[in-house]
């Protein structure tokens, strides 16, 4: 909840009805050097026991990953519980389920801000850090995938010596070009938003390391005004380039199970459901995230309960339409009158693997019904709750949809069951690790918040300042942010 | 706001965009050239047990390569002459004190093969087939190069992947009468031949394309 400084007033004004006049996004210390200070101190103290322990944890859980990743190239992907007809196995699954995470750092960054939602300040450079890390923990998978990993480079299109090209009417080509363009925009994105925190950075630092650290990635940024106005071009441009890949990523993906032939895979709905629970399960692990991180680093004050609110509101809204989806597919397996696919469907909910549909349906569908009260939505403790049952739900999700189709194909003599093995365990939980890790180091040495973007959101930056009210106006004439 | 950099500094980024331009460029040129089977495998001529020559015994002499590799028409491999063949003709040929002629002699007393080298490696993974070939009418200078003009056999061709896959792309620069297959000097091209007018053949050659043409 909001820190003592904070007036209950002024925490209730914050929280209340938006058409009703805008109240400031931040609450408590607003003045720019205070929020200077509040973002800076974790890069800039000593790092706390609990940072330490977190540190040690997860690069000991990343280390489990790198262990098992070199004994699956020793051994072969026979170490994994995969065989026919379950080819796809959990690294699928965690694959597609890092991939979603990835999204809502895109959607916060680049859709938000096009939409001009001033509330995303606080949050996108958290955000934006998350896509990353999740796209490298999602990239990890296929990578190890493939089997013999020293052949890797066929998957780009290289003119070489056997006069070949990948496929390029398969779908997992489709996935190389998007996850890869997805990382790569996401990361000049961040980096290119980082800048003029970077250069902030730079300018308090006290030893000669830091300054010299700090200054070469803050790119000689002295905040002038030519600096700012290419700095706001780029940026406009580059969110511009972002929103689409936002849809088209998550697509894609889906494709790699909407254009094969098997029950439960080839729906049209798949596209814009798959983007949908990217959007959910992202908004969810930025919570989940989020939730620790203003407490541990105390900036209750920059990332308030309203800014928790709306993430909850989004994930509501995105929860409704993966529920649609879900019923849609099950109507659809009525209507349709495709053997087939009635089948799979009642696979999926009463077959072998049916606890692991009704997780799903629990953790999706039912748990984020309770954001419909505003009180669920502004309780931290149910916040974080939900959001840990929604990433659980959403690995689920990944799970049925890649095991259930493929377990029970069109001929019962090729049935078979799929079941973990220890390195598919280790593999999931070492690339919790390698995201952790990545984690970690980014809070110890990156500003966590846009700091320059969230004094942009502050009222003493709007040119009607003063005004009671003006901020309406300020945004009706379509001011930038 | 104090000075951390010099001057100097301001010239990193272009100089190192240039660096960076200039390695990744020379890089794929160096992998390019070097990397390839045109300049790893193309004249390979490792040292055979005994100094025989193709010159001699092809070129000078015109025997037919299938005199030696006789399964070459038949199999999907063409064989490498025993002793015995060699024996055909220089048991009776009296030069029974030619020097290279001895690992032959010794070979034929001893009972024991000669362990020649092999020069035309493919991998493994590649089900090559001279008797497909040899049918559908590729001459041997195809993928053998000139071997009559050559006293130690090399390497004529890189023998890669996109090397065969330009010809079964389009067979046809390759194709010569049934007559001519072991015709070292004739060039379809200046003979001025036509596959699809020959009488003599039956079908349209159609190589395969596809992974498992070649890959089983």
């Amino acid at each position: 909840m909001a820190t003592p400084r904070v007036s209950a007033v002024e925490h209730e004004a914050n929280l209340s009805d938006p058409l009703s006049g805008r109240a400031p996004l931040l609450l408590g210390d607003r003045s720019l050097h205070g929020i200077t200070k509040a973002v800076c101190r974790p890069v800039e103290c000593v790092p706390s026991r609990a940072w330490t322990l977190f540190f040690v944890v997860s690069v000991a859980m990343m280390g489990l990953y790198v262990l098992t990743t070199a004994y699956l190239f020793y051994e072969g992907i026979g170490i994994w519980g995969v065989n026919n007809p379950v080819n796809w196995g959990w690294a699928i699954s965690n694959f597609v389920f890092w991939v979603g995470i990835s999204h809502a750092g895109t959607l916060i960054s680049a859709v938000l801000y096009l939409f001009r939602q001033k509330w995303r300040t606080s949050i996108n450079r958290f955000a934006e850090a998350m896509t990353i890390f999740a796209v490298v923990c999602a990239l990890s998978y296929p990578t190890i995938h493939v089997g013999r990993v020293w052949l890797l480079h066929w998957v780009f299109p290289i003119p070489n010596q056997m006069g070949t090209w990948p496929n390029f009417r398969s779908p997992l080509l489709w996935d190389v070009f998007a996850v890869t363009i997805y990382g790569l925009v996401s990361f000049i994105f961040w980096y290119l938003g980082m800048i003029p925190d970077l250069a902030t950075l730079r300018d308090r630092a006290k030893t000669r390391a830091r300054k010299i650290t700090y200054g070469i990635f803050a790119l000689g940024w002295r905040g002038s005004t030519r600096h700012w106005k290419h700095y706001e071009r780029a940026y406009l441009l580059l969110a511009a380039l972002a929103t689409p890949l936002v849809l088209s990523v998550h697509s894609i993906v889906s494709f790699d199970f909407a254009i094969s032939q098997l029950p439960g895979w080839h729906t049209t709905i798949f596209p814009p459901y798959f983007v949908a629970g990217a959007v959910f399960s992202g908004f969810a692990m930025v919570l989940t995230l989020m939730v620790i991180a203003r407490w541990a680093f105390k900036f209750e004050h920059i990332v308030t309960i309203r800014h928790l609110e709306n993430m909850a509101k989004v994930i509501l809204l995105t929860g409704m339409i993966i529920a649609y989806a879900y019923g849609m597919e099950l109507f659809i397996a009525w209507y349709g009158q495709n053997p087939y696919e009635s089948f799979s469907c009642a696979n999926r909910a009463f077959g072998p693997y049916a606890w692991a549909y009704w997780i799903m349906i629990v953790c999706n569908v039912i748990a984020p019904q309770i954001f419909w009260f505003k009180r669920a939505r502004q309780n931290v403790v149910v916040l974080f709750v939900v959001s840990i049952l929604i990433n659980i739900g959403m690995w689920f999700e990944r799970f049925v949809i890649t095991v259930t189709s493929l377990h029970r194909d069109f001929l019962p003599s090729s049935w078979g069951d799929y079941s973990p093995t220890f390195f598919d365990v280790a593999a999931l939980v070492g690339s919790f690790g390698l995201f952790f890790t990545l984690f970690a180091l980014f809070i110890r040495y990156l500003p966590m918040v846009a700091m320059s973007e969230v004094k942009a959101g502050l009222p003493e930056a709007k040119p009607h300042h003063g005004a009671e009210g003006g901020s309406r106006e300020a945004s009706a004439t379509g001011e930038g942010a | 706001m104090a000075v951390i950099f010099p001057p100097w500094t301001n010239r990193v980024p272009p100089l190192l965009a240039l660096f960076s331009l200039g390695a990744v460029v020379s890089g794929v040129a160096l992998v390019w050239y070097y990397f390839s089977p045109q300049y790893t495998d193309v004249g390979f001529e490792p040292t055979q047990p005994m100094p025989f020559s193709h010159k001699a015994h092809a070129g000078e002499l015109g025997m037919d390569c299938r005199f030696c590799h006789n399964t070459v028409e038949q199999g999907a491999h063409a064989a490498i002459p025993s002793t015995e063949t060699c024996m055909t003709c220089h048991a009776s040929l009296s030069l029974p004190q030619s020097v290279p002629l001895a690992a032959v002699r010794m070979s034929w007393e001893m009972d024991k093969p000669i362990t020649w080298v092999r020069v035309h490696q493919l991998p493994d993974y590649v089900f090559f087939d001279h008797r497909v070939h040899f049918a559908a009418g590729v001459g041997c200078v195809s993928c053998h190069g000139r071997v009559d003009e050559m006293a130690v056999v090399s390497q004529a061709e890189p023998l890669s992947m996109a090397w065969c896959l330009a010809c079964h792309r389009d067979a046809t620069p390759n194709l010569r009468p049934f007559s001519k297959i072991t015709d070292l000097t004739y060039d379809p091209q200046n003979a001025g031949y036509d596959p699809n007018q020959d009488p003599k053949r039956k079908r349209k050659v159609e190589p395969p394309l596809h992974c498992s043409g070649c890959h089983r």
